[in-house]
């Protein structure tokens, strides 16, 4: 036998007869102002939100943070700022990355954002700060809805980012840029009219 | 630990911790900050208890169709391009793992936080077999600089202080001697790990959740460590215990919303990585491990530790723990959850685990899944009397309390005789062998028993 089939058969053995009722599970919280309450979030992890009417006013923003010799790679259509992916740029020397994002979430402050958004895998942590976009009507209550909109999509990769990476591991002093970006922006595109 | 050397036990081990007593108290502080945060993210959700009811009843029902849901994932696993492997001991994990790692010739492997390979001793192993394995978490590199465990769960090095880490760093990153400041310390962190983030084409991680239905595989951490390892790797190795499968991709939900809160009181950890299907050229290996887990399954008093999702709530909770720090428990996991755990895989060299607790209950109160642990630990504590795990002198002086308290004439007598002993040679009693006079001085004895006091002053009334 291998240990596939001892695993399985030891635990076909073992697991007690199923519980007389199936799980019940929640059905949407309390409803919020998910965009107040998103930004409120975003900052109190260490992140911060701007809004914007159109993407072509991200470029003034970073402008006022960043030099103009800083590397930026951008993959929002019309921000006309920073080198497209694909441009041969050396990820880990990136000042800034700016990624179009799927959704956010009000309870968390956190953004998904699958591998279909990521010209590569790997951008959203490698680089110093990192910005991301999202419309604002694309905010949901809690991780509950997030999960209804995600549903079964079938991502290779997508992940949840709530504010700048951080650690607490020395004395629970909070220092933000552990390993990835040490400031997350997220640009909150305006609802359209 | 090593074999062959006697393992102190707990009592022990926490008395040497107990030494430095400002330290004691500044840990236990440090653990209640924690503890005190976990309780202020819960109570900012209505919904708290709904929650944890729910994430208890979707363990059951893992616990109930395990073998199911194993089946599923797997065939979805594979579906989306991993390759599964099983393991039923530690020693086969370990070498899976490092079949793996040298069928890529690779002599160098970035690991994130895994409590599992903890338990397996998976980095001695690969160290023994020419493989540098390089802990990527902070605490954790720290505790691995510092030829340590790790001595929490989520705060692998929360018992070392700033200069220490300071010093340890000067000696082993080349910062400059005398600083302390976490900011300046976790950037040279920063810098000495991206080197080897960079120079790694193995990476392995642990996994929170692995869920049934999708084969996808969630892994949680702040530093994002975990993603930059996989993501720059050729190949990225899971490593996870067999009971950390859950039904659906949608009851990531609850554990999502339950897990940060519950650890840290943060809303939710900064990345909660859904790794579904591998890159483009790059392999994924999942290792599922049970190691004593389908033994557990089959106990109706001990299988509940099985839906633990390793927050550390009970850790940061516990009085014990918080006062006697983590390598006083002498296994991976310590802790109220690690007490419960340990005595299946070794009663005997656990055996000490169970007695480490007040049982005050606190830790079945904060955890989210609703663990009984403090009922696990007092049914342990019987089944290590019943099995003769218990040192002797305990054993007599529970032997002896039974005599006394079955037999009115010898509980009299012996009350007599521990007053007269108690008033004139106290000594007698705060010996060595009574650890519960340690740190204590007994009261003052009074001259009589109540029922003499009774008998005198009302009962001719």
């Amino acid at each position: 036998m291998t240990s596939r089939e001892k695993i399985l058969a030891a635990v076909k053995k073992s697991q007690p007869p199923a519980p007389p009722s199936t799980p019940t599970r929640l059905d949407g919280a309390l409803p919020v102002e998910a965009k107040t309450q998103f930004k409120e979030i975003v900052k109190a992890i260490g992140g911060s939100v701007i809004e914007i009417e159109n993407t072509g006013q991200i470029a003034g923003h970073v402008g006022q943070k960043f030099p103009a010799e800083a590397s930026i790679l951008c993959s929002v259509p019309g921000a006309g700022i920073g080198t497209p992916p694909n441009d041969g740029v050396v990820f880990e020397k990136l000042n800034l990355v700016i990624l179009r994002a799927n959704f956010a979430v009000a309870e968390n402050g956190a953004v998904w954002i699958t591998d279909r958004l990521l010209p590569d895998r790997v951008l959203p942590f490698i680089c110093e700060h990192l910005a991301l976009v999202i419309d604002a009507s694309d905010i949901v209550p809690t991780l509950t809805e997030a999960y209804e909109i995600i549903g079964s999509d079938q991502y290779h990769f997508g992940t949840f980012i709530a504010g700048p990476s951080k650690t607490a591991d020395i004395e629970q002093s909070l220092v933000l840029g552990a390993h990835g970006p040490k400031s997350l922006t997220v640009f909150m595109l305006a609802e359209k009219n | 630990m090593t074999s062959g050397t006697k393992q102190k036990d707990h009592a022990t081990l926490a008395g040497i911790f107990n030494d430095d007593e400002a330290r004691v108290d500044w840990h236990d502080k440090t653990l209640w900050f924690v503890r005190h945060k976990r309780d202020l993210a819960a109570r900012q959700l209505p919904e708290w208890e709904q929650l944890r009811n729910n994430a208890s009843q979707i363990k059951n029902f893992v616990l109930s169709n395990l073998h199911e849901l194993l089946l599923d994932f797997e065939r979805n696993a594979i579906f989306n391009g991993a390759h599964v492997h099983w393991a039923e001991t530690p020693e086969e994990h370990n070498d899976i793992v490092k079949n793996i790692i040298a069928r890529h010739g690779v002599t160098k492997v970035v690991k994130s936080k895994s409590m599992l390979t903890e338990e397996c001793h998976l980095n001695e192993h690969l160290e023994k077999n020419g493989i540098e394995v390089v802990d990527t978490d902070l605490g954790e590199r720290i505790v691995q600089l510092a030829n340590e465990p790790p001595s929490h769960i989520v705060l692998p090095c929360i018992h070392w202080k700033k200069e220490e880490i300071g010093e340890l760093f000067h000696q082993h990153l080349g910062t400059p001697k005398g600083v302390s400041d976490p900011v300046v310390l976790t950037s040279a962190a920063r810098q000495h790990l991206r080197e080897q983030f960079m120079t790694s084409k193995a990476a392995i991680t642990g996994g929170n959740f692995a869920v049934a239905e999708t084969g996808e595989v969630v892994v949680c951490t702040n530093e994002g460590n975990a993603d930059l390892g996989v993501q720059l790797a050729d190949v990225h190795i899971v490593c996870i215990g067999i009971e950390k499968i859950i039904p659906a991709r949608k009851d990531l939900a609850i554990f999502l919303r339950l897990l940060a809160r519950s650890a840290t009181g943060q809303p939710i950890t900064t990345y909660s990585s859904h790794f579904r299907r591998p890159r483009a050229g790059q392999e994924m290996h999942i290792v599922l491990v049970d190691n004593g887990r389908s033994a557990r399954l089959g106990s109706d008093d001990y299988r509940a530790g099985l839906k633990c999702i390793r927050c550390g709530a009970c850790f940061n909770t516990c009085p014990v723990y918080r006062r006697s720090g983590g390598h006083s428990y002498h296994t991976a996991v310590a802790g109220p959850i690690g007490s419960i755990l340990a005595p299946a895989l070794d009663m005997k060299k656990y055996a000490d685990l169970p007695f480490a607790s007040t049982l005050c209950g606190s830790c079945s109160n904060v955890c989210p899944v609703k663990i009984n642990i403090h009922e696990q630990l007092y049914k342990w504590r019987q089944d290590l009397v019943r099995n003769g795990h218990v040192p002797l002198s305990k054993r007599l002086g529970v032997g002896m309390m039974r005599i006394a308290l079955s037999n009115v004439r010898v509980f009299r007598m012996g009350g007599w005789i521990v007053r007269r002993i108690m008033e004139h040679f106290p000594s007698i009693l705060t010996g060595s062998f009574n650890p519960w006079s340690k740190q204590r001085e007994l009261p003052a004895a009074p001259r009589q028993s109540f029922r003499e006091w009774y008998k005198q002053n009302r009962a001719k009334k």
